[in-house]
């Protein structure tokens, strides 16, 4: 039998938000339970984003932003990857993002956004639970 | 000798002791196998006089305001006066900032403390493509000389001390300051604050670079000089531990990586021909309040010892302020929690108690509900009324260092000391800080303990209240403070009327004048005055500043 592939995650800071503890430490935690993570590092533009995600043909991107600019930046990734015919790609958001943000950014495309207090077990269930490939 | 005799009395009745309680232990047994805090320091159970006699009272601990100056930098600490209670702020724009600044000294704050948004934080004006999504949402956005008129007005700068959290660009913002002050009749000389101006801290932990090491460290310098001669009140850096703590390193990393981020600091000062005591007695320090009350209130007594004895020994310092640690202190904002928000008033309070009993010069409290959004003005208030209640209604600020002489805080403090000491020997062997954060050895070092953090949490080992521990259902407040997307827009206009309205010809030769100043060896920081004074935005400076310096390139330290 063939053995599983492995989930490859794009995990992303989109804008100038400098915070990484969080992304770091999902990544981390999504290594130890056996995923690819590709992380992109700082500053990264909604376009640098997309790319990377077609380039590594991943089938996770997990975005965190603690600077308020998800309203924004969030929904610019998800547009861009319409625009690029990409729609098997399960797009998740995490941060400082006020509850009352998240309908909007569901409505977007984002699968799901995870606040301060989620557990790494949570993301890692969600992501095997929702992949889409 | 008594002493002795008496001490070896203590001794054996504390191993009859120790062999009681351990037979005990079976019937009744601790809550936990083995006690050992985040830095990884075992705990006791009890400590005693036996844990201190090897320490020598003199050498190591001293009194108030005198050499090692474990107890405080000052000989009369808070008898004298308090901590500056000073609140951290900045909203969208200048005209709203100054509001709130005008609010926060009218409510008895003492020092201000401005916040900036991250495209002038990465040296970005309002209308550059970087900074879409970003304008005004952290703090405020300074593109010119006329934002930061409009952020100040009618506040006189030669009556309040402000502290501004900027790094890559802190010579831009300070040039503006200092105009600004002119403009009001205050000469730079009477000028008292602090520029964060720490950018090794932000290679591994906070992230608002713009160019690489080797520049950055010479901006650095070049502000070291100039404000030692026109402005010698200011603390021209504040060497930031808070950063490195929130980026989820123990208490023993926050103070030893900052103190070899404050060693090449002063070795790029001394290097560049600076005489250390010239400049040393204006550096001053920025720590995290965490949760574990005694380790922090040990960590700053460990930390002043440290840094006088590094720069007495290793710098050859002799000026006594130049080998004082002087610090603000903020409580912890990774440790708020977004559930049961009223609880973080709580822990803010403990925070806040361990930073005055460890000595702080100023104190920023978080607010409440800082775990999902930018500070109401009640939970600000709070915040602020905690500090005024641990001022006047507590008494620790009656006696210097009243913790001093406990066993358990002393022999915690000389671990954390030995433990950092031996972090910066580490950092020594590779060549210095700027090496170590370039080899990834910092950044990992970070990441691993956050990583520790999260795992304890998550497998319940840790608890955190509301959290993992005690929940309950809940909803999030719905009125919270939001950023008004307009902001950018009308940040943008602004620009637009600054562009039109100065003389063109004086912003092309200051920036050409400039880049001649960076490409060469003069100090840039008059050059930047001439610019910021023709209304060149700071997008435009910065953007000189790349073209001769180039930019950082992150280097990825996961996996």
């Amino acid at each position: 039998m063939a053995t599983e592939k492995k989930i490859r995650v794009l995990a992303a800071k989109p804008g100038l938000d400098g915070h990484d503890r969080g992304i770091k430490v999902v990544a981390s935690a999504l290594m130890d339970a056996g995923m690819e993570v590709i992380y992109t590092g700082l500053r990264q533009s909604p376009a640098q984003i997309v790319e990377s995600a077609i380039q590594e043909d991943v089938d996770v991107i997990a975005m965190s932003i603690l600077s308020g600019a998800h309203d924004y930046l969030f929904p610019r990734v998800l547009e861009l990857l319409k625009e690029k015919g990409v729609d098997d790609v399960l797009v998740l958001g995490g941060g400082i993002i006020p509850q009352e943000d998240i309908p909007a950014l569901k409505e977007a495309g984002i699968a799901e956004v995870f606040g301060p207090g989620t557990t790494t077990a949570e993301i890692i269930s969600f992501i095997r639970e929702n992949v889409r490939r | 000798m008594a002493e002795a005799k008496s001490l070896e009395e203590v001794r054996s009745r504390y191993e009859r002791w120790a062999e009681k309680v351990e037979g005990a232990l079976s019937k009744r047994p601790e809550r936990k196998e083995a006690f050992v805090n985040a830095s990884g320091i075992p705990i006791k159970r009890v400590y005693s006089i036996l844990d201190t006699q090897d320490a020598d009272y003199l050498e190591e601990i001293g009194f108030p305001g005198e050499y090692p100056f474990t107890r405080g930098v000052q000989p009369t600490m808070y008898r004298g006066r308090f901590w500056t209670m000073r609140q951290y702020a900045g909203f969208a724009t200048a005209e709203e900032s100054n509001k709130r600044y005008k609010f926060l000294l009218s409510q008895g704050q003492t020092g201000l403390s401005v916040a900036f948004d991250l495209p002038t934080q990465i040296g970005y004006d309002s209308d550059d493509e970087m900074a879409v999504g970003e304008v005004g949402k952290v703090g405020v956005a300074i593109d010119s000389l006329k934002d930061m008129e409009i952020l100040f007005d009618g506040i006189p700068l030669d009556k309040v001390s402000t502290s501004m959290t900027i790094n890559a660009p802190a010579a831009i913002l300070l040039a503006m300051y200092i105009v600004v002050a002119e403009n009001q009749g205050v000469p730079s000389e009477q000028l008292r604050g602090t520029i964060q101006n720490d950018i090794l801290k932000e290679y591994s932990s906070r992230g608002t670079f713009i160019f690489p090491p080797k520049p950055s460290m010479r901006i650095i310098t070049d502000i070291f000089s100039y404000c030692s001669e026109k402005v010698p009140q200011w603390n021209t850096i504040s060497i930031s531990g808070y950063h490195i703590r929130e980026a989820g390193s123990t208490a023993v990393q926050e103070i030893a990586f900052t103190l070899a981020n404050g060693i090449a600091y002063v070795k790029a000062a001394v290097d560049a021909g600076l005489e250390v005591d010239t400049f040393a007695p204006r550096l001053s320090f920025f720590f995290n309040a965490h949760s574990d009350f005694l380790e922090e209130v040990a960590k700053y007594r460990a930390a002043r010892r440290l840094w006088a004895e590094i720069m007495k020994e290793r710098f050859q310092a002799k000026n006594p302020r130049s080998m004082m640690i002087r610090f603000h202190t903020q409580t912890a904002g990774c440790t708020l929690t977004a559930q049961q928000p009223k609880n973080n008033i709580v822990r803010v309070a403990f925070q806040a108690l361990s930073a005055v009993l460890g000595g702080t010069q100023s104190l920023h409290t978080n607010s409440m509900d800082e775990a999902y959004c930018l500070p109401s003005e009640e939970a600000v208030r709070i915040a602020l009324r905690t500090q005024q209640v641990i001022a006047h209604e507590t008494g620790v600020t009656d006696t210097v260092d009243p913790l001093a002489g406990s066993y358990y805080l002393e022999a915690l403090t000389s671990e954390i000391y030995r433990r950092a000491d031996e972090y910066i020997r580490k950092i020594d062997e590779m060549g210095g800080a700027a090496e170590a954060i370039e080899k990834g050895f910092v950044q990992r070092e970070i990441q691993d303990s956050a990583y520790q953090y999260q795992r304890e949490i998550e497998s319940g080992e840790r608890v955190v209240v509301g959290v993992n521990r005690f929940e309950m259902e809940e909803e999030e407040p719905m009125d919270l403070l939001r950023v008004d997307p307009a902001v950018r827009v009308s940040q943008i206009e602004k620009l637009k009327g600054v562009r039109e309205h100065r003389d063109e010809g004086a912003v092309k030769s200051a920036l050409a004048d400039l880049e001649r100043a960076a490409t060469g060896d003069d100090n840039i920081m008059p050059h930047i005055l001439t610019a910021v004074r023709a209304y060149a935005t700071l997008g435009e400076i910065c953007g000189v500043l790349r073209g001769v310096f180039g930019e950082y390139q992150q280097i990825n330290t996961l996996g």
